[in-house]
């Protein structure tokens, strides 16, 4: 129902192919790690149906970004903060879930609260054994924050590189508080341990192949509300915020109104990914908050191309099968293979991959265009050129008015 | 026949002396006998108890020796000597007179171990034994020992030594000493009140100390009298407190100053957020380990001088890397700043692996030149030489700062750039080469307060980590292009901390102020000293 | 200048995303190898600790295959870094597990780190031995762990410095840097404490972030802490980075080792090796190893390491003696096991003795903790510690602390028919499935 509608609106091919795709891929890779025996050269084993469900839940971390930076302008260098945020809220779920199975066996209080001789479970903690105020916190709780944060940020027009240094600022305090062992958060150990999702072992290889295939039907859905909202007219006017934001205020818009919407959804899209993250990874920790982890979606996306759709998401899968494979290829040295990469990148690919990609074949098809002059030929768009603005007669008779 | 007299008895008298002195001697030199067979901590204290007892002066210097690992016994047979090191054998010393008395092997010699009650017992001992001594200081020092440590078998000698005490601050502090004695013995209680009342008097925290103590087991009006000197300590105490913690977040404020001016610079004047900065402050801490490094190998005499060494050197170090990286990278991504910020984070990682790589992952041992350690007492207040100097620094650099953008050409063109980069090009200014200077300039300077932390923290390749966090809130919140505007918050924002770090503890403070400065932008989106004008878009 | 066209700027960047990822690093597998896996991160806050680790492993791979190997084949050793990025810990050890097919995990410091990858080996079914001192409070079927728990390293300092020996101290500061190992172990010491007859007034308890730099607030608060009356002693939980400033401080501002001593339990030769040691003699460390123990292990061990490491002021560290300890223990089960077969192993190992390198023997417990010697040294001006008491016997690690309400009637016994981690000895039941 939502492809019909997305079609009717003449999306783009290639995202329609990437749809295609994923759908393709949330149910076979599922099916070739549980249907075949191991040693069939098609298996695709557990660890690499874990691995591959990990980056792309790192891709709709990277496409919500690519949502509030590529589209709206806003380079938020704080997105980990809203990743951690629906993390936390799953986990605190998985936590509940624990219940006496527990290291003290204690049905309320999970491990870290009892050897921190805590009495009772804190507010904070009710209702998360329930899974669908979990799954509403996942989305409130990271929308809220940007919410609250927008308005404020953007109300007081608080631009480019001074925004990106307070969202800096944001996910470092979330990051100070967390790691304090008196929130209740687990402290700096987080929450682990997790036994049960939903009724099923957290660590079987059917959850796993459920959640992976529950991860790509997500960025699925994410692509497609990106694609959509940015095809639609709020996402022309964002795109304009995003270049001209004075002249769009100007003309009557309000630019704080349209950034925050698209703020605020790219939260709520990357509070899903945190929380699809969580079950697969068997941790949250808060070293999520990190800045420097933020950082690195921005570098994901950058290196996919920031403001198509489909760029991020390959940049994110990209950079983290070439950060694990360097940490163990070149164990001693990856950094600064990484480090080379960021700098490459930004350097010679500043549309990233995609984008570059794309100026190739647009570029193709104009040097195809000049070359031949046949059917192929674009068509001729009208030129209309204004008549020359004579300037004003210096009469000193006839007065002009005051400018 | 009365000359002849009085020669012998002059004779006699020296014999006497030299006897005695002769008998002293063995007396020491049976006690140290002692220490050569004992056995275990306890019984090194006990010897150590007995040759202070002797009262003789000669003991301190053994001791002293002692306290600080210097004593040793030779295996042969089990003689006693202060052992120096000499190159890779030992030195020897006669523990007594202090003669040297050849060198040895250090497979010949057993250090004779202490423990912290050994170098407790050892300086209750030397206090006493100094009372009487020559140097003025060591008398103070004395004093300072008895007074910590009250004894009121040491009335009768204190009051001895005052009464021929011609130094002003010694006897003071000798008075004070035999107040502490008196408190702790059995004396009158008039006595006793008058020592409270002069305790009290002094209002430090060693005052404190001794009087809570005596009112623990005191009764009636001594009690009281006891009482009433606490809490009016524990009110001067408080006013400290505070002028204390002012103190704390100066130099804090100093240090975030030093950490985030380059950055202000750079920024002001290019408009990019360089993410390797913190890595130029790990440079120059680097460079002085480096520095002082060389010096001990080829020069260990030149230490005290390895900081005014190190400081040119880190700045060129880390001015050439800057200018490198501008260069480099950053000249390609002119007019893209968050393009800048990405690739200079990739910059970063490249030189910690580096470093890494270089020295190693682990921490680097930069040592404090002597005028760099310790502290001195400004009434109650505790200030220590390297937190005084690093202000007096930050400041100078500060200073330097100003100078070099208000009075000299390069400034003016650097002023120039950051109000209007059009213009100024217009003007002919050649903006790339005040670009590359400018980086210079503040990665330089970054380089140098590498130095000056690598007094305070670790030196290790995850430095500049720690400090780029703060950096950006300082020049965030101070604002961009004026140099007082990163002054103004640095220190802000250093006394804020520190005074919301009692309350609420280092951590939650740290996220109160940061918090606040969320808060503060939103009012103010261009920082405290924001520039104004039509030329400044985002 | 040359202008730098757009296809040259694309090519530059094809070749050089080309090369970087077609970097030849991965060695083929050779099969007749028994593979080993070193997981310790070699770069990120940690690496400062855990890249000695991994030189620690490497050399005692090498010895053992100088000596034959195992079970007749030669050990391979396996090195990832995962960078102490916690999830990347348990993406590595499924990697060492499934794709390299190691028989034994040797790695993690941190207890996130470790706890990010239990679910792992749980799963996998594989062994992993864990060097570090931690705060006990788990016992885990496939992980054995070589480190001291609080009653090895806590208790014992804290008895050493109550006894005159010690300095007969009354009045106590519990520092420590905010995360668990402190927090459990700070609430196992006043416990202890408490049960010692120390009033809760005379305990003070402060935690600071990682890498806390600024010192001055707190050590101005432990010098008025100390100046009521009362010997008062400094417990430190401070970890790794944040030690140096607040050492410095404490020299700075006068406070003297015989006046206020400050035990730190995180705090080895390494660490002692990038600080300024002059103003820290006195102070003191509870270890189950020094560096300056002397006897023969010890100092064939070190001769060993500097020429391993090609560095003779290289230092040698408590978690490297755990390494040293867990891999011969290993090394004994498997032979004794006569196979790698991790199950084997688990039932083989319990029992097995070795010699560790402070003059005696350790045992491997059912509960999978080892038995070991507790050292109270002085920092000496070298950097080194001089030990100045120690346990008179072995202790036993034991990971469910006697101290804290919920775990004093936990026991932990991997021995069938037990085969449990947290036996409720008042219950009589197993905890759950809870711990596997």
């Amino acid at each position: 129902m939502i492809t019909a509608r997305i079609l009717a609106n003449g999306l783009d091919r290639r995202i329609a192919i990437f749809l295609a795709a994923l759908v393709a891929i949330a149910i076979v890779v599922p099916a070739l790690n549980l249907l075949l025996p191991p040693d069939n050269p098609l298996h695709v084993p557990t660890h690499v149906v874990a691995l591959f469900g990990k980056y792309l839940c790192y891709a709709l971390l990277a496409l919500s970004l690519d949502l509030a930076w590529g589209f709206c302008g806003i380079l938020s260098l704080g997105h980990g903060a809203f990743f951690a945020l629906g993390g936390y809220a799953m986990g605190m779920y998985l936590m509940r879930q624990i219940g006496s199975r527990g290291v003290y066996g204690n049905p309320e209080l999970p491990d870290f609260m009892v050897f921190l001789n805590w009495k009772e479970l804190p507010w904070y903690w009710y209702g998360f054994d329930q899974f669908w105020f979990a799954a509403i916190m996942v989305l409130l709780v990271p929308g809220l924050l940007a919410f609250c944060f927008g308005w404020l940020a953007f109300r007081s027009r608080v631009t480019g590189v001074y925004l990106s240094i307070i969202t800096q600022a944001m996910t470092y305090a979330l990051l100070l508080a967390f790691f304090r062992n008196d929130m209740g958060f687990g402290g700096n150990n987080g929450l682990t341990d997790f036994k049960d999702i939903l009724g099923f072992n957290v660590q079987s290889a059917g959850t796993r192949g459920a959640l992976f295939a529950a991860s790509a039907l997500f960025l699925a859905l994410g692509i497609a509300v990106t694609a959509t909202v940015t095809r639609s007219k709020l996402g022309k006017l964002m795109v304009a915020v995003r270049d001209a934001e004075s002249r769009t205020r100007f003309i009557g818009w309000r630019p704080e109104r349209i950034k925050l919407f698209g703020f605020t959804l790219s939260a709520v899209m990357a509070g899903v990914a945190g929380a699809l993250y969580v079950p697969q990874v068997g941790i949250i920790n808060p070293s999520e908050f990190a800045p420097a982890n933020s950082i690195e979606v921005v570098i994901w996306t950058a290196v996919g191309g920031r403001g198509t759709i489909v760029g991020p998401v390959i940049g994110a899968v990209l950079v983290n099968w070439a950060k694990s494979w360097f940490t163990v290829a070149l164990p001693d040295m990856w950094l600064f293979a990484l480090g080379a990469l960021f700098v490459a990148v930004t350097l010679f690919l500043p549309r990233g991959i995609v984008g570059m990609w794309d100026q190739w074949r647009s570029g193709r098809k104009d040097r195809r265009a000049a070359r031949g002059g046949s059917a192929e030929a674009t068509v001729e768009t009208p030129v209309v050129r204004a008549k020359s603005v004579s300037a004003p007669a210096l009469d000193a008779a006839a007065p002009q008015p005051a400018e | 026949m009365t000359s002849i007299k009085t020669v012998l008895a002059a004779l006699v008298a020296l014999l006497c002396l030299a006897g005695s002195a002769a008998a002293d001697d063995a007396a020491i030199r049976a006690g140290l006998a002692k220490l050569a067979t004992a056995k275990g901590f306890a019984e090194i204290e006990t010897v150590v108890r007995e040759l202070g007892a002797t009262g003789d002066p000669a003991v301190a210097k053994p001791l002293a020796a002692l306290a600080d690992g210097n004593l040793y016994v030779r295996k042969s047979d089990s003689s006693v000597f202060i052992g120096n090191e000499a190159g890779g054998s030992l030195a020897l010393l006669d523990p007594v007179t202090g003669s040297a008395a050849g060198t040895a092997a250090k497979g010949e010699m057993t250090k004779i171990r202490v423990n912290n009650a050994v170098r407790r017992a050892v300086r209750e001992a030397a206090g006493s034994l100094t009372l009487g001594g020559e140097d003025a200081a060591a008398r103070l020092s004395a004093a300072d020992a008895l007074f910590l440590k009250p004894d009121p078998d040491a009335i009768e000698a204190l009051d001895a030594a005052i009464a021929k005490e011609t130094d002003a601050a010694a006897k003071a502090r000798m008075e004070q000493a035999r107040a502490a004695a008196v408190l702790v013995s059995d004396r009158s209680e008039a006595e006793k009140s008058a020592a409270i009342r002069l305790i009290a008097g002094l209002g430090s925290r060693e005052a404190l100390n001794l009087l809570t103590g005596f009112e623990a087991s005191a009764s009636g009006a001594l009690k009281e009298q006891a009482a009433a000197g606490i809490s009016s300590i524990g009110s001067t105490l408080m006013a400290w407190d505070g002028a204390q913690n002012v103190w704390y977040g100066i130099s804090l404020g100093s240090v975030l100053l030093l950490a985030a001016i380059g950055l202000a610079i750079t920024f002001g004047v290019m408009g990019v957020i360089n993410m390797a900065h913190g890595e130029m402050v790990m440079l120059g801490a680097y460079t002085t380990f480096v520095v002082q490094e060389m010096i001990r190998s080829s020069a260990p005499g030149l230490f005290d001088w390895s900081l005014a060494i190190a400081l040119p050197c880190a700045f060129l170090v880390a001015a050439a890397v800057g200018v490198a990286i501008e260069r480099g990278v950053i000249r390609f991504l002119y007019g893209r700043p968050l393009e800048t910020l990405l690739a200079t984070w990739g910059v970063s990682l490249i030189l910690q692996q580096g470093v890494r790589t270089i020295f190693g992952p682990t921490n680097r041992e930069v040592g404090n030149p002597s005028w760099m350690s310790g502290g001195f007492e400004l009434g109650q207040l505790a200030i220590t030489w390297n937190r005084l100097w690093i202000v007096v620094f930050s400041l100078a650099v500060f200073a330097l700062l100003l100078f070099i953008s208000n009075r000299t050409a390069w400034g003016l063109q650097m002023r120039a750039v950051t109000q209007n980069r059009r213009m100024a090009a217009s003007m002919g200014i050649r903006t790339p080469w005040v670009d590359a200077f400018t980086f210079g300039l503040g990665s330089g300077i970054a380089g140098i307060a590498g130095v000056a932390l690598s007094q305070i923290g670790n030196v290790s390749p995850n430095l500049g980590q720690g400090y780029i966090i703060d950096s950006f809130m300082v020049v965030v919140f101070g604002g961009v292009g004026n140099l007082w505007g990163t002054l103004l918050g640095a220190f802000s924002l250093g006394i804020a901390n520190k005074f919301l770090e009692p309350y609420a503890g280092a951590v939650l403070g740290k996220i109160i102020v940061l918090v606040l400065i969320i808060l503060f932008i939103q009012k103010r989106p261009r920082g405290l000293f924001a520039l104004k004008g039509r030329a400044v878009e985002a | 200048m040359f202008k730098i066209t757009t296809a040259t700027r694309h090519l530059i960047a094809s070749a050089t995303m080309a090369a970087t990822i077609s970097f030849a690093g991965v060695a083929g597998a050779q099969d007749d190898t028994i593979k080993i896996g070193i997981l310790h991160s070699l770069s990120g806050t940690m690496a400062i600790s855990e890249t000695t680790l991994k030189d620690a492993m490497l050399m005692l791979i090498d010895e053992q295959n100088k000596k034959g190997g195992v079970l007749g084949k030669k050990l391979e050793a396996v090195v990832v870094d995962p960078a102490s990025d916690w999830p990347l810990f348990a993406e590595k050890a499924r990697d060492l597990i499934s794709k390299d097919k190691v028989a034994a995990v040797f790695g993690c410091w941190t207890s996130v780190s470790r706890k990010s990858v239990l679910p792992v080996f749980a799963e996998l079914n594989s062994l992993l031995f864990y060097p570090v001192q931690y705060e006990g409070e788990e016992s885990q079927r496939n992980v054995f762990y070589t480190g001291a728990a609080p009653n090895q390293q806590a208790i014992p300092a804290v008895d050493y410095l109550m006894s005159e020996d010690g300095g007969s101290v009354k009045r106590w500061v519990l520092a420590g840097t905010d995360y668990v190992y402190p927090q459990t172990t700070n609430k196992i010491l006043q416990a202890y404490l408490e049960a010692k007859g120390v009033a809760k007034d005379d305990i003070m308890v402060n935690y600071t972030p990682f890498g806390h730099s600024d010192w001055q607030t707190i050590v101005s608060d432990i010098k008025k802490f100390g100046s009521a009356g009362k010997k008062t002693a400094v417990v430190s939980t401070i970890n790794g980075d944040a030690n140096v400033p607040f050492y410095k401080e404490l020299a700075n501002q006068g406070i003297k080792a015989e006046d206020i001593p400050v035990v730190a339990f995180s705090v080895g030769e390494e660490e002692l090796a990038g600080l300024d040691t002059g103003p820290l003699v006195g102070h003191l460390t509870a270890w189950n190893y020094f560096q300056s123990v002397d006897n023969e292990a010890n100092a064939e061990f070190i001769k060993t390491w500097q020429a391993f490491t090609k560095n003779d002021k290289r230092v040698t560290n408590d978690p490297m003696e755990a390494h040293y300890i867990g891999f011969n223990m290993w090394v004994e089960a498997v032979e004794k096991a006569g196979t790698t077969d991790p199950d084997a192993v688990i039932d083989s190992i319990v029992g097995v003795s070795v010699p560790n390198l402070s003059g005696g023997y350790s045992t491997m417990m059912p509960n999978h903790h080892i038995t070991k010697p507790v050292l109270i040294g002085e920092i000496q001006a070298d950097g080194q510690m001089e030990t100045v008491w120690q346990t008179s016997g072995l202790v036993v690690g034991d990971e469910w602390s006697d101290y804290l309400p919920d775990s004093k009637d936990l026991i932990a016994d991997w021995r069938k028919p037990m085969s449990c981690g947290n036996f409720n000895v008042v219950t009589g039941k197993c905890g759950g499935q809870g711990t596997n």
